[in-house]
């Protein structure tokens, strides 16, 4: 089979792709794009918009025991990675074109999310009070009441 | 460049075209792609920016700079924010200025006993609704109270950004005087002058704005301020009261204090003048009942126990309530939670990646997910809704109270008729000043009951029960009168 580019061809498509790639790169790392592969909260704050939710972070009484994703995220490796991407994709796409809900609001499949997280850990306490009511979208989540532990309204 | 090297290879000229729209097709979807991650950069990087510089300082903004348009060069999304105070906004209850330009309707159209209540005072001739905060300097100006009566200069204590003009004018009266000496002297004398004469004043120095940046912020750190001097002497003798002795807001309030401290600059009780200089009746307490023993044992420099003015139907010394929203909102729930005038006024909001507070103050029912909706996680209609019930149930008995007001009126008229004497008719004014104080104070206060619903029900409570006993001792004195009369 002849390759159907003469080597000048490819030449200038290598140049043209790499100027491509190096910028991805370099993109990638000016938007600090590895810190979202760690745990840091940090990580979440980067884009400013979780700022007020960071700062009463640092203050709540659940900073010394639990980050961002140790309640925003599930705790089983793939539903994890799959919980990431998605919600990766949406802030990007949200804080690039800025077309998100002011102020933000935690949509229903992560207010599920974060109700398993707290049952992960209080769940044995609480089992008696929550039994079976987690999944309906009219239960009474944990946050609904105790909804300063984790990060509250910031004044 | 590849049509000549591809023919060079011998290859037919008919299969050159497809190789040269491959390669047109790599060119355009790499540059396209460079072109968004370009663009995506570029995003980031402002993103970054507005972050790093949450203001530039184009222009240098000093305590002498009243112009709100030079510091919105500075801080453009504050300053749209505060323009935005001159659209109309409208409530259930509050506000109904049509479209701009037009003045709200007068108060008397929905609650009639007001005129009756302020019979003899300039509010019986112009009271009207409310417009935003852009209008308080041209509203003052534009109203029959100003333009038909005489008013002291001290109206404009609230109604303009007045500050460098007290300073200005006490630095000429005591040069060597500390600043905040000269401010208080400035102060006194501009409150004595004619109010038209102040105004023109005012227009000549420059400072002719309503409410303006300078009045709530520090020109060098931003950092929430008191200016005005009746505020700063009122809450120093509140806290006086309190125990807490030479209390300066500036140094020693928190900051969640200073975003309702900044608001209750005006947002208060007060006395005008012209008898004597503007204060804020708070050396007893915040309370209705406070302030009322407050004015009770207040002596004007002729001896004579305070008043505002003679009631034009039955003669009572009586007092005059102005929009005591810093006091009741002190008595409400929200007040007790710390919840601050500007968390549900003025709530945060975000533009790209600034958090900015919302300079557009208004009410907060025109904004329900910003200002309630971060603490309390219901619907907007059932808040709304919740808000409505209280006023609804509000205004109901604060027209029950008119009613009892305008009874009573009418019997003391009656007994006057009768030759009711000077002495005779003492206890029942006295009960008249009691009931129309406690009246004309919800009335006046804007939020229709919801800053504290149960301190203001309480309060209306006590006024029909006064109204009811003041009348009940002139229908009596009636009654009286009519046995002494000698039958004819």
């Amino acid at each position: 089979m002849v390759f159907p580019f003469s080597r000048k061809a490819l030449l200038v498509a290598a140049v043209g792709l790499g100027v491509l790639l190096g910028l991805g790169l370099f993109t990638f790392i000016y938007a600090e794009g590895f810190s979202y592969f760690t745990t840091d909260p940090k990580a979440c704050a980067n884009c400013h918009i979780m700022n007020p939710e960071y700062d009463s972070w640092v203050k709540s009484s659940h900073h010394i025991v639990a980050g961002c994703v140790d309640c925003h995220l599930p705790h089983a490796l793939v539903p994890k990675l799959v919980a990431k991407a998605v919600n990766g994709y949406h802030h990007s796409k949200g804080f690039t074109f800025q077309d998100f809900h002011e102020p933000v609001m935690i949509k229903p499949h992560n207010s599920r999310i974060l109700q398993e997280a707290c049952l992960g850990c209080h769940g044995g306490l609480v089992h008696d009070l929550v039994a079976g009511s987690t999944t309906d979208a009219n239960a009474v989540t944990c946050v609904h009441c105790h909804s300063s532990v984790g990060h509250g309204p910031v004044r | 460049m590849t049509a000549k090297t591809s023919s060079t290879n011998g290859n037919t000229p008919t299969s050159r075209r497809p190789r040269i729209v491959i390669l047109l097709a790599i060119l355009v979807g790499v540059a396209a792609a460079t072109a968004v991650l370009a663009g995506l950069l570029v995003n980031i990087f402002q993103r970054k920016q507005e972050a790093k510089n949450p203001y530039l300082r184009f222009v240098d903004v000093t305590a002498d700079t009243t112009d709100p348009a030079e510091w919105g060069k500075n801080w453009p999304r504050q300053y749209d924010g505060y323009l935005r105070t001159a659209l109309p906004t409208r409530t259930e209850y509050g506000g109904g200025a049509p479209s701009e330009g037009i003045l709200p309707p007068e108060k008397a159209e929905k609650t009639p006993w007001l005129t009756r209540m302020f019979a003899g005072y300039a509010f019986a001739i112009d009271y009207r609704d409310r417009r935003g905060h852009a209008f308080m300097l041209t509203d003052q100006e534009s109203t029959k109270r100003t333009k038909e009566r005489k008013q002291p200069g001290s109206c404009l204590h609230c109604h303009a950004s007045i500050i460098p003009l007290y300073r200005q004018t006490g630095a000429e009266i005591a040069p060597s005087a500390p600043p905040a000496e000269q401010l208080q002297k400035g102060f006194e004398a501009i409150g004595k002058l004619d109010y038209w004469e102040a105004n023109a004043k005012l227009e000549k120095s420059g400072h002719k704005h309503p409410v303006a940046c300078v009045d709530c912020h520090d020109p060098k750190s931003m950092q929430l301020r008191v200016t005005r001097p009746g505020f700063i002497n009122g809450i120093k003798a509140l806290k006086a009261h309190e125990g807490i002795a030479d209390y300066d807001p500036n140094r020693d309030a928190t900051r969640q204090e200073m975003r309702s401290f900044v608001c209750g600059q005006c947002h208060v009780e007060y006395y005008c003048g012209p008898k004597t200089t503007l204060f804020y009746p708070w050396m007893n307490g915040l309370k209705v009942e406070e302030i009322e023993s407050t004015y009770d044992n207040y002596k004007f420099e002729d001896g004579h126990r305070f008043y505002d003015w003679k009631h034009a139907e039955t003669g009572a010394e009586v007092l005059k309530a102005q929009h005591p929203e810093f006091e009741v909102w002190n008595q409400g729930t929200h007040g007790k939670a710390g919840v601050a005038c500007a968390d549900c006024h003025m709530p945060y909001m975000r533009e790209g990646a600034l958090k900015v507070s919302d300079h557009w103050v208004r009410s907060p029912l025109t904004n329900v997910n910003r200002a309630c909706q971060q603490c309390h996680h219901y619907p907007e209609q059932d808040i709304i809704k919740r808000v409505v019930t209280i006023q609804d149930r509000h205004f109901a008995l604060l027209t029950r109270a008119g009613s009892a007001l305008v009874d009573m009126l009418d019997a003391i008229k009656v007994a006057k008729a009768a030759n009711a004497t000077d002495a005779q008719l003492a206890p029942v004014l006295e009960m008249q000043r009691k009931a129309q104080w406690r009246l004309d104070f919800v009335a006046a206060e804007n939020s229709m009951g919801f800053h504290a619903p149960q301190e203001l029900a309480r309060i209306l409570g006590e006024s029909i029960d006064m109204s009811r006993q003041a009348q009940l001792a002139a229908v009596m004195l009636r009654g009286t009168l009519a046995q002494a009369a000698p039958a004819k």
